[in-house]
């Protein structure tokens, strides 16, 4: 996973609210055995019009997407977050996310900033002309405006982010808990854990 | 003495391996169901790293999605190949990667094979208590029978495999407290409807909702199911409701729940987690029975729900102008006018199944209604597709698929079908479904489809009448 610090570029003023990963990435491309190339399904039923803000020569590589509440809402497919992925997507800027969505875009290095909708509509104002900063270290999202806005996060996943950690190998330090659990379940409720052979 | 615990923190805390300084904990996975198209790259993840799966004995793969819901073997007994390359290629990679990391699978056309939420309290896999983790958001399904269960993406799938822990920030608790006694026609999926149609679709974001009150209570294991089902579309990741003995005479005897001694000793300890009297929640959101109608969703959005005997709402009825905005679009791809009676839409297709609404009582319900009657002509396309193998033979041998076929609909194999439509079972764009699925999102049935979710009764009385109905009109 590609550590992520600054990005700076082009933000695609999305906007939408309850945005649900059928419509980030609509099932018949779930059938795919990679993770990569979902970039192509990305928004499809959107860019069926041609209009749409992901087709616009304006927005082509914007490494960053605004959204509405709730974003990436309803199935766990991971495939989402890949498919932003693809798309070159490196930060979502949205009031709230689903709680599987963000986590997944964590885990594909992907940065989703929490900011208040004040925030969201001014940025979307920004972004119809201007890039956006978005520095991870200093949880700052800036414009050339000398607009700032601070944003939270989790420290284990900015930890994670910024060094582009493998979550697994984390875990394995553990390995002597995790045997331990499992051993006193083994005891307590063998029904549930039997032991290891 | 200890402090008063909810049921959710009595289960985060007998899983703890370990807690982290900022509050992070690994928690152990007791029970993990694989399905074929979010596991694929987990495998080829473990492959490319070398790792193997450290409990296969803990971990249950069945394929559900993708499977066509079309006869699966022919005349002579042989196993018919699937059409769809990219489906096949899906199926395949999971029958080798289940037997190559020592996982027990049950293959596509086993007589235990069906939804993967259906499979797993079916098999008394699923039990009160565990830690479930599925790559399906709908895995907060089994949260029915109090187990912690909840949907997980594809890296976490990986990290499931390789290390049976995940990493996760505790959950904040909510209450849905759902009190009295409904009225006649109202079902489990109406409660649940209801209540996404209170809290909305981020609801229940960052929480884990108990359901609580008596009309919670007076469920069926199979209608604790379908509310929990859908936890996850009021936007919480888990749904859960307290272990009793209706649960426990539903898990008695079934394949892989404790047997003999084993099982006293599970009963009293899951007797032990129910929420303390005294312990708190973090939001409680109370609900009167009486006030909950048959319930059907107008949008595209599962908080977009009205009574059957509603009409049609008008975008400004919303106070949040986003609001406004989506439901304005809603309606637009929808093809509905604000105003209209919900009973007035005509529905061309009728989908009964999903991991919501596919199990027995489930087909029994929608039977009762089809009893005697016959599809409407203006319904061009109506399947039943039960949950399981297991179910559909049970109710083959009480005639349910009779009741079906002589009304006009079709009786298919298990699996996921028109839920997502990833198979070939889709709803034609532009067209109507009243479905007992649990998302009625822009092109979820289909390219240009347009989902009406409703009960199993609802879905057999719209079958009928070719529009959405109140079932209360057919039944007494």
């Amino acid at each position: 996973m590609a550590p992520i610090e600054k990005v700076e570029g082009r933000a695609i003023p999305f906007g939408l609210k309850n945005v649900d990963t059928d419509v980030i990435i609509p099932a018949k491309w779930l059938k795919t055995i990679s993770r990569e190339g979902l970039g192509r399904g990305a928004f499809e039923t959107l860019r069926a019009d041609p209009d749409n803000l992901f087709d616009n020569p304006e927005f082509a590589g914007a490494p960053i997407l605004i959204a509405g509440d709730n974003f990436g809402c309803g199935s766990s497919r991971e495939h989402a977050a890949w498919a932003l992925g693809d798309l070159g997507i490196r930060v979502v800027i949205a009031p709230s996310y689903s709680d599987i969505f963000s986590g997944n875009a964590v885990k594909n290095g992907i940065l989703p900033v929490v900011l208040p909708q004040t925030a969201i509509d001014r940025l979307m104002e920004v972004a119809a002309t201007d890039p956006i900063h978005v520095d991870l270290d200093t949880q700052t999202v800036t414009t050339p405006f000398q607009d700032r806005f601070r944003f939270d996060i989790d420290p284990f996943r900015k930890m994670c982010l910024l060094n582009g950690l493998d979550e697994i190998s984390l875990t394995e330090k553990s390995e002597t808990a995790i045997a331990a659990h499992e051993k006193k379940m083994a005891t307590d409720q063998p029904w549930l854990i039997p032991a290891t052979p | 003495m200890t402090r008063p615990r909810t049921l959710y923190e009595k289960i985060w805390d007998a899983h703890v391996v370990e807690q982290r300084p900022d509050g992070t904990c690994l928690i152990f996975i007791d029970r993990h169901l694989v399905h074929e198209v979010t596991s694929p790259q987990a495998f080829a993840g473990l492959r490319a790293s070398g790792r193997t799966v450290r409990r296969p004995d803990l971990t249950l793969a069945v394929p559900d999605h993708n499977l066509p819901t079309t006869p699966r073997k022919d005349a002579a007994g042989q196993r018919l190949p699937i059409a769809d390359a990219e489906s096949a290629a899906q199926l395949a990679a999971l029958e080798t990667n289940a037997p190559a990391f020592g996982i027990r699978y049950i293959d596509a056309v086993a007589p235990e094979q069906g939804i993967v939420h259906v499979v797993g309290p079916e098999q008394g896999f699923s039990l009160p208590g565990t830690t479930i983790v599925c790559g399906d958001s709908h895995t907060a399904c089994h949260g029915g029978i109090g187990a912690l269960a909840f949907g997980i993406g594809t890296s976490e799938v990986e990290h499931v495999l390789a290390t049976q822990t995940l990493l996760l920030q505790p959950a904040k608790t909510m209450e849905v407290r759902v009190e009295g006694e409904v009225g006649p026609g109202v079902t489990a999926k109406d409660i649940i409807l209801h209540i996404t149609g209170v809290i909305g679709a981020a609801g229940g974001t960052g929480h884990v909702i108990e359901y609580t009150g008596s009309a919670i209570r007076a469920l069926s294991v199979e209608g604790r199911l379908t509310v929990s089902n859908m936890a996850i579309e009021g936007g919480a990741r888990a749904g859960l409701i307290a272990p009793d003995d209706v649960t426990f005479a539903y898990l008695k005897g079934r394949p892989y729940a404790p047997k003999g001694a084993d099982w006293d000793a599970a009963v009293a300890y899951w007797t032990s987690l129910a929420t303390d009297l005294g312990a708190t929640y973090d939001k409680t959101v109370v609900i009167d029975a009486a006030d909950i109608a048959p319930s059907v969703t107008w949008g595209t959005s599962p908080e977009d729900v009205v009574p059957i005997t509603g009409t049609v709402p008008a975008p400004d009825s919303f106070a949040d102008p986003s609001k406004q905005a989506a439901a304005a679009k809603s309606l637009a791809y929808m093809g509905l006018e604000p105003g209209t009676r919900m009973q007035d839409v005509a529905i061309e297709n009728i989908f009964i199944g999903s991991c919501t609404n596919s199990r027995i009582e489930d087909l029994r319900a929608a039977a009762a209604v089809l009893k005697g009657r016959h599809k409407a002509a203006g319904v061009k396309w109506a399947i039943v597709v039960p949950g399981s193998g297991l179910v559909k033979a049970q109710a083959e041998a009480e005639g349910l698929d009779r009741i079906f076929t002589d009304a006009g609909l079709e009786w298919r194999e298990p699996g996921c079908s028109a839920c997502l439509g990833m198979n070939p079972d889709k709803v034609p764009a532009g067209e109507r479904c009243a479905s007992t699925s649990n998302r009625n999102f822009v092109g979820r049935q289909g390219p240009g489809s347009r989902t009406h979710l409703v009960s199993p009764a609802m879905a057999a009385a719209a079958a009928v009448t070719g529009r959405l109905t109140d079932v209360r009109e057919l039944i007494d």
